[in-house]
Formats: C-alpha cells, structure tokens, sequence
C-alpha cells in the first residue's frame, strides 16, 4: 500500500451471474480526503461499497481497506471503518444515550472512555436535554447527525457514508457537511454517495460511477473544466446520460 | 382542483404529542403542477394521506375536485392517482401484472387507457416480464407513476416521487410530470429537492407542519429581498467559520462551490477587507429556492 | 367481477412465487401426519421386560410363551434375583418386570389361588399403566385358558369391545387433531399475514385509494386460503386412508363441508386479527396465542376436556377447533350423519358468521 493511501482499489469486479454490477474499477483514496462517490441509480456504487466495507466477496480484483485485504481481512476492516446508511443507522426504540452506549460497547471500548465521549458528543450536537429522548422523536436530520456522530465514536480511519442526507432540510444538511469537514480535519477518511448535486462540490475528489465502471475521478473544479459544465450537476448528466443500463 | 382550509393533524407519540401539520390552507387550481418542498418530517405525506381519504383531519376542511375528503371519500377514490412515498407496488409480480393488477382494481384495462401511459410505458416494455422488486430506482418510479396514471385520474398525488433517485431519472420524471400537466391533470408533488421548485407552477415551502411561503417560484424569490453573495477560497472551511465569525455578516452558509453570505447592511468592500484573505474571490449572485428556505427557516 | 378475480390472481401469483412458504404450507400436514403417525404414538409396542421365572414349571412357562407371543412385549432378559432386576430398572433396559414365584403351578392346582407380581417403571406414568394393563388382559387370558374345562364358583366374565377402533390405534384420534390444527394454522395465519404484508409494504394504501370495496379484498384474500385448505384436507385424508389405515367410515361430502365451514371460520379470524394489526410479527404472534395454543390444548386433542377443571371446560366450548375435532371424530370415525352433528355444526357456523362479521366492521378504511 503506497504511503498516506487508506483505500485502494484495483480491478475490483462482481459478477451476478452473467451480470457484471462493478466492472474492473479502480481507486486510492488518501487519508483525510472527503471522497465522493457519485452514480446513477443501478451502476453500481452500493455493490461497490458493499464490497469495500467487507459485506460483500469480490468476484475478481483487489482491494485493501484500511491495509487490510478484503477478502481475508474483512474482520479486521469492520474494526477500523465506521459505516452510516441511509436506511439503518440507529435504533429507534432506544434513546439517544443508549445507541451511543450500545454502538461504543461493540467496538469494545472502556467505559470511562464511552462515558466522557458521550458527554463530548450530546455537547457538540447541542443535544443534552435530548439525551434520554427515544430516538423516533427525534427530527430526521437530528438522527442523521447523531448516526454519524455514533459510526466515527470509535474513531475509525474511514468512514463510509451512503446517502446521509437524503431528505434532510436544507440547514441541517449543512450543519452535517460541516460535521464531516471536522471529521476530515481530524484526519478520518470520508467516503460518501449522495444524490444531492451541490454536496459533490463540497467533496476533494469526486468518482462517477456509470454502468458499473468509473468513468471520471478527478477533484470537481477539474472535473468542470474538463466536461465544459457550470456545476457538477452538469457534469453528472454528461456522463450519466451516457450509460447504456437501463436498469 | 384541491382545496386546504386549516388543517391540523396531530400524532402520540410516546407521552408526548407530535404536531405534523399546523394549521395549513392552501388551493391548487385545475391544471396546475403544485409543488410542496420540504424536508422530511415537514408534514408531507401526513397532508397527501388526509387529501387521498387516507387519514382523517384532526380540524379543518379540505376539498379535492370539489369532493369533501370526509364525507365524499367514495367519489375521490374513484377521481385520484395516488404514488405513496416509498415503492408500493407488488415486488413478487411482474411489471406487466402489477400494471394490469391496478388497472383492473380501477374498473379499466391497460388497452384502454394506453394513450395516457404510453410515453413512460415504451421505456419500461424491454422490462416487462421482469419482477417489480429487481427494477432499479428510477425504473420503479416510472412503473409507480404507470399505475396511479392507468385509470386516467384527474388529479395525481405523487408523494415524493424523486427521493433517492439520480438526477438523471429525476430530470426525466419531471419531464414527464410537465406533459402530464399538458394533458390537462392536476398534479400535487412533493419533494425534498430545493431546485426542483423551479419545475412547478406554483410551490408552498413546508417546513415542521407550517407553510412557510407560497407562490410562484419567481415570486417566492423576488421575495428574498436581500443582496446575497457567493464567496469562495482555497481553504473553504476556514473561509466559512471567518465569514460566521465575522460582526458584518449576518448569515452564510456552504452553497455547492461556493459560501452564500448576507450581510447586515451592504458594505462588501469592509467585508473583504476584514476578511483579509488574498485568494478571496466574491461576487454577487441570485437567490436561489434553497437561498429562500434557508432565510425563511431561520426567521 | 373482474376486479375480484384479478385481486384473486394476483394473491395465486404471490402464493405461487414465494416457493418457500408454499412448501411449509402444503408440507406441514404431511410432516405432521407422519410425526404423529410413527414417531409421536402412545401405543405401547415390543417393550422390553424381563422376566424372574421362580417356578419353572409347566404353567409359568405357558403363561411366558404368552407374553412374548404377544406384540406389546419383547422379553429382553431374565434375571433371577431381584439385584439383577433392579439394576436393569436402573440402567433403563426394561420397562417392566414380571415375577412368577415359586411353587406356581402347584399352588394354582392345589390351593386354586395363586400371586405374580408386575413391576413398572413409572417415571412414565401413561405407559407404565397401559405396560400393567396389557400384562393384566394376559395373565386373565391365561386364566381363562386353564379353567375352560373346570367350573369355578363364582366369575363374572368381562367381555371387552373397543368400538370404532377395535385395534385401540392411536391414528383414530390424532387425525381428526392434525386436520383440525392445519386448517387453523394455514388459515388464520396466511390470511392475517398477507393482509398485514400490504399494509407493511405500503400496498394497502394504493388499495385504499381505489374504488375497491373491503368486502371485496378480504373475499379475494380469503380465496387463494380456502383452496390451500381443501388441498391440505384432500392430504390428510390419503394419508390417513392409505398410510395410516383409518378410513372414512362417513359421508365424505358431509366432512368436506365440515371442513370448509371450520376453514372459513379460521379465515374470518385471521382477517380480524388482521384488521386489528399493523405488523406481520403481531399478527403471528396472536394467531399462534389466539388460536393454535387453544387448538391444541382446549379442543379435546391432546387432553381430554372431560379431565380439565369447570371453567377450562367452558373456555374450550369458545375454541372452534372443539367443535369441528368432534364432528371430524364423529363423522370419520364413528361414520354418523348430519343428524347427529347439526348442534357442532350449528356453533361452528354461527361462531363463523360472528367472526365474519366482526372482521368486516373492523376492516378500515383508512389508515389508523
């Protein structure tokens, strides 16, 4: 693994039977970088990532996480990435404490360690009075900001983000974009898939998936220059008006 | 078309009581594309659900194609076409068979009404032997919009029919609502997006169960009534917390490449003096959607 | 019509794709048949006893050659004290023993009275009855073999006859239970889950909005269980007939409509649970509580109703499954007609338009 790499990639491939999903990408992101990871719908970028964060075996391909092989290590990976879906990120029956409490306890940390983090985290998400409040009743943005702040608790060297945003208002989105500056301040690794055009731009490097292969990398303003395009919106409908996957 | 005098709708939850919608009136005329923009929890899909008959209001009344949702619920169901907020087709049958499933629940046939469907039917036909739940996103929602379409309703409620979508696929869909729109059907929309206010005729900003602004998106924002700036640099963290901290500005706030900034009162030259920063690139710029959600949000 | 047999369609179609459930629901009656049939019978046949023959004369060994002729019992050893003997009780080789003592013959003849002794292991207690039961009828078959030509004072003959099932075979009675379990468990629960699965799903709202009638949903969500059900019936039924040798001594039209009754009984039921509830798991879970614990506790299959205390007996008369488990044993086994089954049949129907009823009121129409 080349020096300050904390992923690389190199013709990583799955097959679905006779249906190539990801087909021969290949990718290093730095460490500390905020790397977007842009698609249409269906090309691939959930396959891709599944594969990344050891959920999923590679059909062919290399790739190491952290330094760790995917196909080998993927114990060791799951050790040193934080992971935030869309979909399941926390436990709603729960209140805020106690999925900060039950997140800590998996990744085994002491509990001096959980309590001053817990109380470090209620503070920075202004969400002390909120702290034993059952999630549900909480605003979506709000769970969003407390999901992420919950995947890089154990202070992972990457963190995979899908889609965090997805119907979150317009302020909070940037309350948690700024989160993830910090975050990549900090020197933690942000990997990122989002269908909000305006949040490519707030990325250092910027992948678009389409029919399964990376058809562009490079950071956004190049990107803009290179397809001629205004805003990476543009950029995006250029390339993915290309692909040939219906599906 | 639709007509929304002060409904209110509330929820328990746990001990507490959760307000989803406050008080919200609001008309849609006859052919108009309407669209509601919020984020989630706004009260969206509490609002579709009382105008499809789904939900009763907690107070107010509401009307759609002059048919009280309480009372007439009979006749509205036979008028409307409704696509709830996440996919609810039958994954388990085919594309094929769920079209002609929902055709026939509304007394009519594919064959009969395919003029309607046509335009978005062609692409999904390559697929149609295919089960709903293996379509990709996009492919779903078009499928989706097929079937609240096939019984020719004259009103479409389409609850979020973009989220999580590409924005390839969401061009298209919006394509695709503007033509309906021409045939003649009323289509109240929600979305999540900012800029996709600028497709519709008219769009009421919700936000935390209230309507925070109506009208056309121009009118919405003339409204914006302030001078706002796009500001840019190499570190644009570091730019952003100078501009927050700064005693001139009053807001500002990442915006794609650039940093949006309002300024108290219109003295940029001391801005960018105070600022300091040599690789300080400022300009003015025009308000956008998102511009007037974030200022109304914060009054 | 179209709209229903499209609705109906559709249900076949998601009954047909999910191969999976499809199996569970067609193998359960058979898996259940034959666990009940060969692996869970409390016929008692072949156990092993031993034998302490003090005598050793010309009647005790007649009266062994009798015990091991006969098929409930296998004569593992015999032993000649009684240290052997329990130690064999102890390392679980033997069920039951039987202790002839000295002198058997000679005090048969001279003093007309004679003692054996039968030891049972009676950890479990039903077949440690039933073990001294049999050994009882043979050491009186004997009995009776060697005082044919002699005239005793004083016998009362018992003369046994075990109708209906003059081979006392466990099947006459667990498969009128299965019948009655199947049904229950693949109509009231399919039904409720394919009702909550579109709520879940979000298909029920798409259905709300449309100008389907309730009435109609829950008949074509009741179609696709109904003709599941009488395939399940039709099962049991050869099984029983040709595997387990229990035939249909009655009409079999009057079962099949027995049965239909009881099914759309359990279908009612499984709609109103349905209505009552927005997730698959709820519904499960009350389904299994609601109707198959009472099933199998309260309908007179497993315990008998008459050995329940007073009010568990009441509660057993609100079990659908009581009344048809007596009709199923009546008309099957004992071959009776309606004539004598309109009262059960009468509850069922009345419980069954009830549930029906009350399933309709309560369907929604509207979320929440």
């Amino acid at each position: 693994m080349q020096e300050g790499n904390v992923i690389e990639v190199e013709d990583l491939t799955k097959r679905f039977g006779d249906f190539t999903a990801v087909d021969k990408i290949s990718f290093a992101v730095k460490q500390g970088e905020i790397f977007g990871f842009l698609g249409a719908n269906g090309a691939g970028k959930t396959t891709a990532m599944r594969m990344l964060i050891g959920l999923s075996k590679p059909s062919s391909g290399e790739a190491k996480v952290a330094g760790f092989d995917v196909y080998r290590e993927n114990e060791q990976i799951k050790n040193n990435i934080g992971y935030m879906s869309q979909k399941f990120s926390l436990y709603e029956d729960l209140t805020v404490k106690e999925n900060i409490r039950f997140y800590a306890g998996i990744y085994g940390k002491s509990d001096q360690f959980i309590k001053e983090k817990t109380s470090i985290i209620l503070k920075q998400l202004h969400m002390e009075e909120q702290a034993n409040n059952l999630v549900v009743s909480l605003p979506l943005g709000w769970k969003q900001k407390l999901a992420f702040s919950v995947a890089v608790f154990h202070e992972p060297r990457i963190v995979f983000l899908d889609e965090p945003t997805g119907g979150v208002d317009p302020v909070t989105r940037r309350e948690f974009w700024q989160m993830i500056y910090k975050a990549a301040d900090k020197g933690i690794t942000v990997f990122v898939t989002t269908h909000y055009m305006d949040e490519a731009e707030y990325c250092h490097r910027v992948s678009i998936m389409v029919d399964g292969r990376i058809e562009a990398l490079d950071n956004p303003a190049a990107l803009k220059k290179r397809f001629n395009a205004r805003n990476m919106e543009e950029v995006f409908l250029k390339l993915a008006r290309g692909a040939k996957r219906a599906e | 078309m639709i007509s929304v005098q002060h409904i209110s709708k509330s929820y328990r939850q746990g001990k507490g009581q959760v307000k989803a919608l406050d008080n919200i009136s609001f008309e849609v005329l006859k052919g108009e594309l309407f669209g509601l923009i919020g984020p989630d929890g706004a009260g969206k899909t509490s609002l579709f659900r009382i105008l499809t008959t789904l939900l009763l209001a907690d107070q107010g009344i509401a009307t759609v194609d002059d048919a009280d949702v309480v009372k007439e619920y009979r006749h509205i169901r036979q008028r409307v076409g409704y696509m709830p907020g996440r996919f609810s087709l039958y994954q388990d049958l085919s594309v094929e068979e769920n079209l002609q499933f929902f055709a026939t629940i509304f007394n009519t046939t594919v064959a009969e009404n395919y003029e309607q469907i046509k335009e978005i039917y062609v692409q999904l036909e390559p697929f149609k032997k295919r089960l709903a739940g293996k379509l990709s996103g996009g492919m779903k929602q078009k499928l989706a919009l097929c079937c609240a379409l096939v019984h020719r309703p004259d009103v479409l409620f389409l609850d979020e029919p973009t989220t999580g979508v590409d924005a390839v696929s969401r061009i298209e869909f919006w394509d695709i609502l503007k033509r309906l729109k021409a045939d003649g059907i009323t289509v109240l929309v929600s979305t999540p997006y900012m800029e996709e206010a600028a497709k519709c005729d008219r769009v009421a900003l919700v936000q935390g169960g209230k309507i925070l602004s109506t009208g056309t998106p121009d009118e919405l924002l003339k409204g914006f009534g302030q001078k706002i700036y796009a500001a840019k640099a190499a570190s644009m963290l570091a730019l952003l917390e100078a501009l927050k901290q700064n005693a001139l500005v009053k807001d500002a706030y990442p915006f794609g490449e650039y940093h949006h900034v309002i300024l108290k009162e219109d003295r940029l030259d001391d801005l960018v003096h105070s600022l300091g920063m040599p690789d300080l690139e400022i300009m003015e710029t025009s308000p956008d959607i998102e511009d007037c959600f974030i200022s109304l949000m914060s009054h | 019509m179209r709209p229903i047999i499209a609705f109906i369609k559709k249900e076949f179609h998601h009954l047909l794709r999910d191969r999976q459930t499809l199996l569970i629901l067609l193998g359960m009656p058979i898996v259940q048949i034959i666990i009940f049939g060969f692996a869970l019978t409390n016929e008692v046949k072949n156990s092993r006893i031993a034998v302490m023959d003090l005598s050793k004369d010309v009647y005790s060994r007649s009266l062994l050659d009798q015990v091991e002729a006969s098929r409930y019992f296998d004569i593992e050893r015999e032993v000649n004290s009684y240290s052997e003997l329990e130690s064999a009780f102890r390392k679980g080789k033997i069920r039951m023993a039987l202790v002839i003592p000295v002198n058997f013959e000679k005090d048969l003849e001279h003093q007309h009275r004679a003692a054996i002794q039968v030891i049972a292991d009676a950890s479990d207690p039903n077949v440690a009855s039933t073990l001294t039961n049999y050994a009882s009828a043979i050491v009186r078959d004997f009995q009776s073999g060697i005082t044919d030509n002699k005239i005793l004072p004083l016998t009362i003959q018992t003369e046994l006859r075990m109708m209906y099932n003059p081979q006392l075979k466990g099947a006459y009675n667990f498969v009128p239970g299965v019948m009655a379990m199947v049904l229950m468990l693949v109509c009231t629960l399919m039904t409720a889950i394919t009702v909550v699965r579109e709520k879940e799903r979000g298909t029920m709202e798409i259905l709300l909005v449309s100008p389907m009638r309730p009435y109609t949903i829950m008949l074509a969500k009741a179609i696709p269980s109904l003709v599941l059900s009488i395939v399940n019936v039709a099962s049991i039924l050869l099984l029983s007939v040709f595997v387990l040798d229990v035939p249909v001594n009655g009409s079999l039209p009057l079962l099949l409509m027995e049965s239909v009754l009881f099914t759309l009984t359990c279908l009612a039921f499984g709609l109103l649970i349905s209505a009552s509830t927005d997730s698959q798991q709820t519904a499960m879970f009350i389904s299994l509580t609601g109707m198959f614990l009472p099933t199998l506790m309260l309908s007179g299959f497993m315990f008998p109703i008459e050995n329940m205390p007073f009010p568990l007996q009441m509660v057993s008369n609100i079990v659908p499954a009581k009344w048809y488990y007596q009709v199923v044993k009546n008309v099957m086994i004992k071959g009776v007609g309606l004539e004598e089954v309109w009262k059960e049949t009468l509850i069922l129907g009345g419980m069954m338009v009830l549930l029906m009823a009350l399933a309709i009121k309560k369907f929604k129409i509207r979320l929440a």
